[in-house]
């Protein structure tokens, strides 16, 4: 969004407001290179061919594809991003049905108990997750959930919870809930009330809450790596740090970067379509929450 | 129109208003009640069994010694294993790292994040370009931007390998530290952005020009106004990412793997679980990572007193 300045159309003026435009401009610039380099780099480095890795230049000098041709005809990699697109997935629907239900009954219902859910999921969306590896470690192996998809959706689940929670209670508390009442009064059955205005008000909080829950299982290292053990239930991010060079003199420096580059797809898209949504949603539910 | 009352949501739906302080509770405050109990009953069940059960295991497995490579020789030893972590120089080393990471990169992000968040807020030119880019590290895989900052240091690969000065920079102790307090920053200073920004939102603009008016700085309404009205704001920022920070794990294990004493709590207990398999050792660094993180989190919230979120004792509005 750009704010026009629509001031006194003195020449002074107009130049103090264009000085000031340029002064921020300048100021934009250096955030977004702030933003963009690494990234860059590793888009950089997946487009290298392999004996220019070494070169270390920014820019490849010569394209190449051969990276991504590689990890999209090895097993390894599909079979880590299967794992990790259908892991974030389930965790995020189960998480933000759960996280609607607990947080509308914050938002507007009264009943024994509402402090202390608050409080645990404050807790827990504090807790070292580290705490957990070892105990889980071992439970997940007698449960038989080790290495396997659910081993890693119920860890993802109850961490992403505290965030669904928050950010959702502070969307319904926004909701005008009145209009539920007018609906009804106008002849509306509660179904109808519920489907023609509640839910269309509701959906863009719950909506963005996904995208927030998504990214938090999508990103997710430890868990990845310490309770996984094998291509079943490995996700990309765990998988990167198993990837060979194709031959042991060659470092896996270009697949590596390739994988980063398809992960990264996803946080792109959500960023440039949804901004405004995520700032939204990150934002009520820390400070309001 | 069809009648169609039936379903989940009509019931939802159908809790009448909610109204307060009556002794005797009517039949509709009981359902409201019951409701209430039910929708919250599976997020809380969640929460509970992945957690507080397995703190209770992890402290009872913190008693024993239990190394998968030797499971015979499992038995009770008390607090044997406490003292042997607390007795070893590494996770003392680690500890120390860990703390002046957290408290190193977390200084380093207000100061950033402040700055971002002003730019974000007042940014007359291209408000939303910088908020969109500003997302990327925020929303980005952690160890993708790891192996970023990890190729862009490495001897081999990276073109910023000579500007610390050292040789192989990702194999001394300092340089790598920078590197990883580098890494941290670059990902987390816009989310302490955005937290601080929605208490800069917060921040009256006629305020900011009474105070203009009367005379103050830019400085000083920075100081005098803007930051005092944005404490709850920046203390929240600040129990979030310290908390966050003190469990750095991923940048660490991309960027050095620990080695040349760059290991963190959390990278420790790692080495001593899944590297080593002794699960007793590894449970007693998970109590003892637990303990230090309530003790930092207990600090944050006296300091907050009735700003702390949860203490809104509201939803019905």
């Amino acid at each position: 969004m750009t704010v026009i300045v629509t001031g006194p159309v003195s020449k002074a003026a107009g130049r103090k407001a264009t000085g000031r435009k340029v002064r921020w401009g300048i100021v934009d610039i250096v955030v977004v290179v702030y933003a963009l380099i690494p990234v860059l780099w590793t888009l950089s480095l997946s487009f290298k061919t392999a004996e220019a890795q070494t070169d270390k230049g920014f820019f490849p000098s010569e394209w190449t594809l051969q990276n991504y041709r590689d990890i999209f005809t090895t097993n390894e990699f599909i079979r880590a991003l299967i794992n990790s697109i259908g892991i974030a997935i389930i965790a995020t629907l189960i998480a933000v049905v759960l996280g609607t239900m607990a947080a509308y009954a914050i938002a507007r219902l009264d009943f024994p108990g509402k402090q202390l859910l608050v409080g645990v999921s404050l807790l827990i969306a504090m807790f070292p997750q580290v705490s957990l590896v070892s105990p889980l470690f071992e439970m997940e192996r007698q449960l038989g959930l080790f290495d396997t998809w659910p081993g890693l959706i119920l860890p993802y689940i109850t961490f992403a919870l505290p965030l669904a929670i928050y950010t959702l209670s502070a969307f319904f508390r926004e909701i005008p809930w009145e209009l539920e009442k007018a609906a009804k009064m106008d002849g509306a059955t509660p179904a109808q009330a519920f489907r023609r205005v509640i839910a269309p008000l509701a959906a863009p909080g719950v909506f963005t809450t996904a995208i927030l829950v998504f990214i938090f299982c999508w990103n997710d290292f430890l868990f990845a790596i310490s309770l996984t053990s094998t291509e079943a239930s490995r996700t990309v991010p765990a998988a990167l740090s198993f990837f060979t060079g194709a031959s042991q003199f060659e470092a896996p420096t270009g697949t590596i970067s390739a994988a980063a580059v398809v992960i990264t797809i996803p946080i792109i898209l959500f960023v440039l379509f949804f901004q405004r949504r995520i700032v939204a949603g990150l934002t009520s539910g820390a400070v309001k929450g | 129109m069809s009648q169609t009352v039936d379903s989940g949501p009509s019931e939802v739906v159908a809790a009448p208003p909610p109204k307060r302080g009556k002794p005797i509770l009517s039949e509709g405050k009981k359902a409201e009640r019951r409701l209430g109990l039910l929708l919250c009953a599976p997020a809380a069940i969640v929460m509970v069994a992945v957690t507080a059960w397995p703190i209770i295991y992890s402290v009872w497995l913190s008693l024993q010694r239990y190394d998968l490579r030797f499971p015979d020789q499992r038995e009770f030893v008390f607090l044997d294993n406490y003292i042997a972590v607390l007795s070893d120089g590494y996770w003392w080393t680690a500890f120390g790292i860990t703390t002046l990471l957290t408290v190193v990169s977390v200084v380093i992000e207000l100061v950033l994040g402040m700055l971002l968040a002003l730019v974000m807020h007042r940014t007359i030119v291209g408000r939303g370009l910088v908020r969109t880019v500003s997302l990327i590290p925020y929303g980005i895989v952690t160890v993708v931007a790891a192996f970023s900052w990890f190729y862009a240091w490495n001897t081999d690969t990276g073109y910023l390998t000579d500007l610390l000065g050292a040789q192989a920079p990702l194999t001394q102790q300092i340089p790598s530290l920078l590197i990883i307090i580098l890494a941290e920053v670059w990902k987390t200073t816009p989310f302490m952005a955005l937290l601080l920004m929605a208490g800069l939102a917060l921040v009256p603009d006629d305020l900011l020009k009474a105070a203009s008016m009367d005379g103050a700085s830019g400085w000083q309404r920075f100081t005098k106004v803007i930051i005092p009205m944005m404490k709850p704001a920046i203390l929240v920022a600040l129990l979030f990412r310290t908390l966050d920070a003190f469990r750095i794990f991923d940048n660490i294990f991309v960027l050095t793997k620990g080695a040349n004493d760059t290991s963190s709590v959390s990278m420790q207990t790692y080495n001593n679980l899944i590297r080593g398999l002794n699960l007793g050792i590894g449970s007693t660094m998970s109590v003892l990572i637990f303990i230090a993180v309530a003790i930092i989190a207990f600090i944050f919230i006296k300091l907050f007193g009735a700003s702390a979120p949860g203490n809104d004792p509201g939803g019905k509005r």
